[in-house]
């Protein structure tokens, strides 16, 4: 069946470089998928389309790009799946990387926070004479974030990378709860304590878009809270990110909601007075639109809060 | 396309040889279609191949070994099938169904989400279509153990400061059939061997310098590329007239008629190679750059191929001519190497078999 594709492309030596979208009608068939019909594209009708590619089987990680407006593995997506209220494919380079041209992306900046978490294993102890041997069972859990082929499809999609490009993004992370959850690795204190800074495991905002994503299943997200509720197991020096987290908690414990203001205060600390009245204008925008309760800023429990209390009674008396 | 032979060429044509380039190795299961591999985990966690009649045809071929005979046995078995009217459209088929849907989950959890993603198949529910497909080359530019692809001894002719480690190198590990991961081999014990000599030998040199003439050969040819007006063929064209020649007449079987004839048409893709024109001018990213370039460096692997198969009067490993289907030791137990001249054919030598520990036997299965 003809499909169009509508494609962003970008050729950094025309006069004026600026990206644009160029169409291509494509007769294809059930089982192409949106790689086979950039490179039926590129063979039969525009040579100059340029896209990285190799493995054709989601091995490689190499044709990461976004379909539809969602990062994806163009080899491992049917076209007949990609839905659009305008019937056409979408195809846009990866997000949140310069575009060297078309659909290709630099991802020098992907593979340095790769390497800013060190990894590789680092045990502890005497070196053994043969491998370090770890059991199926104690490596089972770390099979699906060792799955992870570093294609950028999560850093592309990361709502906190949009705004905050210090952050070192999911696949790092996931990259370095890999090491921390293993057995045999040695540095997990060092690899968190490097992760408690700004920029690190606190920045993830939680929207999910990398589990979304993943073409492997490597689920990030929950990886980055694995390797927060560590870091506060293991005692490292509490920061706005883990005061949030754990106020959070603690409120909800108390109030059954969420308690914007007192939230705030305690991440915070009073000593932040600057941060707190920063967030002053945005509080009287809030208040302008009605977007603040009735009963005012301050919220009292809600009712049946003994049974939430009991929640966290039970959660914290599991083994 | 993921390996096109460029470190092979680049090597050829600088002077190292190539050895037991003849040696292409078929996997026995690739995805129908696309081609992508089924690894042997299938098989060794116990799936069947069977044929249209739902055979287990592997036991008129290795009634002892089975599906778990040697990569090039159970390609032939099942090439012979498929020739012989006992396939499925172009196929056999692997049969997983047996092993239960827990199993092959757990076990074979790759191959199963390809099953499904590419082919729209429940392993547990349904057998896969599968064929053989070229896979490996056993052959490669010829290194000693250190990864050095020339002899400080002087027993071969070679490059020296060249350092080869990989597919792209071959030291003879894998004689004329790899057997299942043993590739990682040459990347990990190898690659390590080599990267450390080759620190050393740096150390201890000079560095060296590239006359301009080398360089401007290269530029010259990349400039041709862009400058070249537009014809009717294309490089893609070529790529594929030039895959389905290798694989017709060098692929599970050969022949001397057929091998003779993919050498007839060798000179005819080299020709269209040496007029196409690319459409990308550009001089960033340029993709179809690259894959011009790369065409000439499979054309240079598929003459070396193809001299070594016609070469080689016997049946070895993954070189298996119908028209002389026996081993030779007494004649073919050696080597080929190929050298490049640029000026004419190229010239072969011989190396012996260096024997150690594990004396060539008779395959039975």
């Amino acid at each position: 069946m003809p499909i169009t594709f509508r494609i962003k492309r970008f050729n950094p030596e025309s006069e004026s470089p600026q990206s644009y979208f160029q169409e291509y009608e494509l007769e294809t068939e059930r089982s192409d998928t949106v790689l086979d019909a950039l490179i039926k594209i590129r063979e039969s009708i525009d040579e100059s389309l340029t896209l990285r590619c190799s493995c054709r089987g989601a091995i490689c990680g190499s044709c990461g790009m976004r379909l539809n407006g969602h990062a994806a593995l163009a080899c491992k997506t049917k076209v007949v799946f990609l839905e659009s209220p305008d019937g056409m494919v979408h195809v846009e380079p990866m997000n949140n990387m310069p575009v060297i041209k078309d659909l290709v992306t630099d991802m020098g900046g992907f593979w340095d926070k790769i390497r800013q978490v060190q990894p590789w294993l680092q045990p502890a102890g005497p070196v053994p004479k043969a491998e370090y041997i770890a059991s199926p069972e104690s490596m089972n859990h770390l099979t699906g974030v060792m799955g992870c082929i570093m294609c950028g499809a999560c850093v592309s999609d990361c709502a906190a990378l949009e705004v905050d490009h210090q952050f070192i993004g999911p696949a790092a992370l996931a990259k370095a709860y890999r090491f921390v959850a293993d057995p045999r690795d040695g540095a997990s204190d060092s690899r968190l304590l490097a992760l408690n800074t700004p920029g690190g495991m606190w920045d993830c905002t939680r929207c999910m878009e990398c589990i979304e994503v993943c073409p492997k299943d490597v689920g990030a997200m929950d990886r980055i809270m694995v390797l927060r509720a560590k870091g506060i197991d293991q005692g490292v020096p509490s920061t706005c990110g883990s005061r949030h987290a754990e106020v959070f908690a603690d409120l909800i414990e108390q109030k059954g909601r969420l308690d914007e203001p007192l939230l705030a205060m305690r991440t915070f600390g009073l000593r932040n007075i600057g941060q707190m009245l920063s967030f002053l204008p945005m509080t009287l925008r809030a208040m302008v639109r009605g977007k603040l309760p009735k009963s005012g800023p301050l919220h009292h429990a809600i009712p049946g809060i003994d049974r939430i209390r009991s929640l966290f009674r039970h959660i914290r008396n599991l083994p | 396309m993921i390996c096109t032979g460029d470190g092979m060429a680049l090597a050829f044509r600088a002077g190292a040889p190539l050895m037991d380039m003849e040696m292409v190795q078929y996997h026995p299961t690739t995805l129908k279609g696309k081609g992508l591999l089924i690894t042997e985990a299938a098989r060794g966690e116990g799936a069947y191949l069977i044929n249209s009649d739902g055979e287990r045809f592997m036991e008129q071929y290795a009634p002892n070994m089975m599906e778990l005979a040697s990569r090039d046995v159970v390609s032939r078995a099942a090439q012979i099938e498929i020739n012989e009217g006992r396939g499925v459209n172009g196929c056999v088929l692997l049969d997983c169904r047996h092993l239960g849907k827990r199993v092959i989950q757990e076990r074979l959890g790759q191959i199963f989400e390809e099953a499904k993603t590419f082919a729209n198949i429940d392993l547990s529910e349904e057998p896969i279509p599968i064929r053989p497909g070229m896979h490996y080359s056993m052959g490669g530019i010829k290194t000693d153990v250190e990864g050095r692809c020339w002899d400080p001894q002087g027993g071969w002719k070679g490059v020296p400061g060249l350092f080869a480690a990989g597919e792209t190198a071959c030291l003879s590990l894998h004689g004329g059939n790899r057997l299942g991961a043993n590739s990682l081999l040459d990347t990990v014990v190898f690659g390590r061997r080599a990267g450390a000599c080759a620190a050393a030998y740096a150390q201890s040199v000079e560095e060296p310098r590239v006359s301009d003439s080398v360089s401007g050969n290269d530029h010259n040819m990349v400039q041709e590329f862009l400058k070249r007006k537009a014809n009717s063929d294309a490089v893609a064209a070529i790529r594929l007239d030039l895959g389905v020649n290798m694989n017709t007449h060098l692929g599970v079987f050969r022949d001397q008629e057929g091998m003779e004839e993919a050498q007839r048409m060798l000179p005819t893709f080299r020709d269209r190679w040496s007029r196409v024109a690319i459409q990308d001018k550009g001089r960033v990213f340029n993709t179809s750059l690259v894959q011009a370039l790369e065409l000439g460096m499979m054309l240079d692997c598929a003459e070396t191929i193809v001299l070594g198969g016609l070469t080689r009067m016997e049946s070895r490993g993954a070189h298996f001519r119908t028209d002389c289907i026996q081993r030779d030791d007494e004649h073919w137990l050696k080597h080929i190497l190929i050298y490049h001249n640029p000026d004419g054919l190229s010239r072969m030598d011989y190396l012996p078999v260096k024997i150690t520990r594990w004396k060539p036997q008779v395959r039975v299965y």
